[in-house]
């Protein structure tokens, strides 16, 4: 069995970029995918954020969450401010202004910043070949603002914006694939990963570090506040929805895709769907109906695996 | 030494002659050859800069901020639709007191399309927190570019500053332009030594958000920043002057010293309204022309002291004020003479917008009276008046 130590990614496992006395709400997923990830980013790294829960909890002025050099500019382009930076530092280091150095420019958004507003953005930054990790804190929803829909908010889901009536199931469209879409950049590496599943997302973390080029990370950050799930049950919920194949762990390492971990049998959706509030309206026909979707889906995914 | 160039040519040239590390920029026209020279200067190897062909105004300057912030000195030039398109961003970047550099090559914005000169681009951004200079022919373009990064890099400023040029009438147009020596611009323009930086060795937070009990402190510290900018401006000026033999002054006059009458205006038209100035004096007739050379911040008492003995102004605006009672700039003249107390007859004309060709005639008209029965549209209770409108 694979050694499961920190160690292995980390030099340094003790310290922490994202520090305590932040505002995340109780069982916040999203804060702990930071936090780990940035244990594997480590101290050479500038975080480029979009707006969204994570800049609002971290740096209500004077104060800081961050012990990595940190900037915000606005919603839909953290990947073209860090575009800016990774340019900057190249011509500084090669003019000897500042030290050479591996520094990586990280970028966040949430889905709403990834798969909505920022897409453009990110796009063009994938495009240009920039070396930097975008890293998708997928919600599922524009959370910081009162959970309204984003388009990545799953199929029959219940937001503000989507509600359940009379003439509507809830969000009436299915899950955008982004993860596909950072693939279709042909990018070094694209992964989809946890805070669930810690080593994994190390593993991941690791390897989008290393890259030569732009790589994508898309983290499923279970947000209790949102899905109207208990606040100790977010690591249960990152589980349930990699078990069932609502969220399968994969990479894509130069267009090679690779599951990470399997979940096979996988368990029924019905699981993961019980439970959380926001799906709570959904009859057992629709229920049925999403099943279907995410079987054909792992099947899909199953079969770009084995086209290696 | 003079040599004739295009003007756009030449400002790209500025732009290398202050050793930009970073560009980024997309295309759009008029200001197209901007960046297409910049690109060849950079592709060439003949500048060490990174230039990023961004898929948007927005994320041009968005990386602007990003690499402003991590400390390279930074320039990116548009027109028009692609200022609206990084207006959001134009706020940050002087917020964030990110010292970047743009040429706004001017243009009339859609709707209609237009893609000719006027001003309803820069004046849709005047209040974004920038230092706004702007240029009468394509030497200033050159002077104005290398004098804006030292202005905006001083440390008593810390403020993006855009250089205006005329769309076309301007930016397309050859001139004699004398380009100052590398070792003179480096003389001038020291490297950029930014006061904090992105960088892992001395980690910051840029860009925080502020509760209601921080925000109006930090939107006030902006403010007097940009006030206080002012004489770091007039100081850069003076020095240009020294060094480049070439003086500049925010408010710039001519022929106000015996004029009771004189025209205001920005850019490139007041080479015209000049011509006017001097046919009206072969005819003994006396008329001034006031130029704001720096528009942001407003320099009040420079106007105030050339217009403090006047008798008439008119000030010419290139942009229809939409719903307004007055243009931009004479909103901003005619509060200032209210609050100085002076009683002045002031009108308010709108010329060339969207390319319309504005020739020296006009503004003998104007002088004369009789532009209101030839050729100008007085607009129903409004103050101003429309040169040039077809019936």
């Amino acid at each position: 069995m694979r050694q499961k130590s920190i160690e292995l990614y980390t030099d340094n496992p003790e310290e922490e970029f994202a520090v305590s006395g932040h505002r995340a709400c109780q069982g916040c997923a999203e804060i702990l995918a930071v936090r780990l990830a940035l244990k594997v980013f480590g101290k050479n790294t500038i975080i480029v954020m979009a707006t969204g829960c994570m800049e609002i909890i971290s740096t209500p002025l004077p104060t800081t969450n961050w012990t990595l050099p940190w900037i915000h500019v606005a919603f839909e382009n953290a990947a073209a401010v860090a575009s800016g930076i990774e340019g900057a530092l190249r011509i500084l280091m090669e003019k000897n202004k500042i030290p050479r150095e591996d520094i990586r420019v990280v970028a966040m958004a949430g889905d709403g910043g990834t798969s909505d507003i920022g897409l453009q953005a990110l796009s063009g930054a994938l495009e240009r070949g920039h070396k930097f990790t975008y890293m998708c804190l997928d919600n599922e929803a524009y959370m910081n603002t009162g959970i309204q829909r984003s388009s990545a908010t799953p199929y029959g889901a219940s937001t503000t914006t989507s509600p359940p009536g009379k003439k509507s199931i809830g969000q009436a469209t299915w899950k955008k694939d982004m993860a596909k879409i950072a693939v279709a950049h042909n990018i070094p590496y694209v992964a989809t990963a946890c805070p669930s599943y810690p080593f994994d997302l190390f593993s991941k973390v690791k390897k989008a570090r290393m890259a030569e080029g732009p790589s994508y990370l898309h983290i499923l950050s279970v947000c209790p506040t949102g899905w109207r799930i208990p606040t100790d049950l977010a690591i249960e919920y990152g589980k349930l929805a990699v078990r069932t194949g609502v969220f399968p762990l994969y990479e894509v390492e130069n267009g090679q895709y690779k599951i990470t971990h399997s979940p096979e049998p996988l368990k029924s959706v019905k699981e993961y769907i019980k439970g959380q509030g926001r799906f709570k309206h959904l009859n057992d026909e629709q229920i049925a109906k999403i099943q279907e979707r995410v079987t054909k889906e792992w099947a899909n995914l199953k079969s770009r695996c084995e086209l290696k | 030494m003079k040599k004739g160039i295009e003007v756009s040519i030449a400002a790209s040239i500025a732009a290398k002659l202050a050793r930009v590390e970073v560009i980024a920029a997309y295309p759009i026209t008029p200001q197209t050859h901007i960046v297409e020279h910049l690109s060849e200067i950079v592709a060439n190897g003949e500048l060490d800069a990174v230039y990023i062909n961004v898929e948007s105004e927005h994320s041009a300057m968005s990386a602007c901020c990003g690499s402003s912030a991590a400390g390279a000195r930074t320039f990116t030039s548009t027109s028009a639709q692609g200022l609206e398109l990084m207006h959001e961003i134009l706020f940050i970047a002087s917020g964030m007191r990110l010292p970047i550099v743009m040429a706004t090559v001017n243009r009339a914005l859609s709707s209609p399309l237009s893609i000719w000169g006027d001003h309803s681009d820069v004046m849709a951004a005047r209040d974004s927190g920038w230092i706004m200079l702007f240029c009468e022919n394509g030497q200033e373009v050159v002077d104005m570019i290398i004098m804006a990064f030292r202005i905006a890099e001083d440390r008593g400023v810390l403020l993006p500053v855009m250089v205006n040029l005329d769309g076309f009438s301007l930016s397309h147009v050859i001139e004699p332009i004398e380009l100052p020596s590398q070792m003179m611009v480096d003389k001038f323009l020291p490297p950029y030594n930014p006061l904090y930086t992105l960088h892992p060795n001395k980690p910051v937070t840029m860009g925080a958000y502020a509760m209601p009990e921080l925000y109006t402190e930090a939107k006030y510290a902006q403010e007097m920043a940009i006030i206080n900018s002012k004489e770091v401006i007039k100081k850069a000026m003076d020095e240009f002057g020294k060094q480049f033999a070439r003086q500049y002054k925010p408010v710039e006059t001519y022929n106000t010293d015996n004029a009771d009458f004189v025209f205001i205006a920005l850019g490139s038209i007041g080479e015209n309204i000049k011509t006017a100035i001097d046919e009206l004096k072969e005819g003994g007739k006396n008329a001034g022309l006031v130029q704001l050379r720096l528009f942001r911040p407003f320099p009040s008492d420079e106007l105030l002291s050339v217009l403090k003995d006047k008798k008439r102004i008119a000030v010419i605006e290139r942009v229809m004020p939409a719903g307004a009672a007055n243009g931009p700039l004479y909103q901003e003249i005619a509060s200032l003479m209210c609050v100085h107390n002076m009683n002045v007859q002031m009108d308010n004309y709108i010329v060339g917008l969207g390319g319309r060709d504005v020739l020296p005639e006009s503004f003998t008209d104007i002088f004369n009276g009789t532009a209101h029965e030839e050729s100008t549209v007085p607009v129903r209770d409004k103050n101003f008046k429309v040169i040039g409108v077809r019936g």
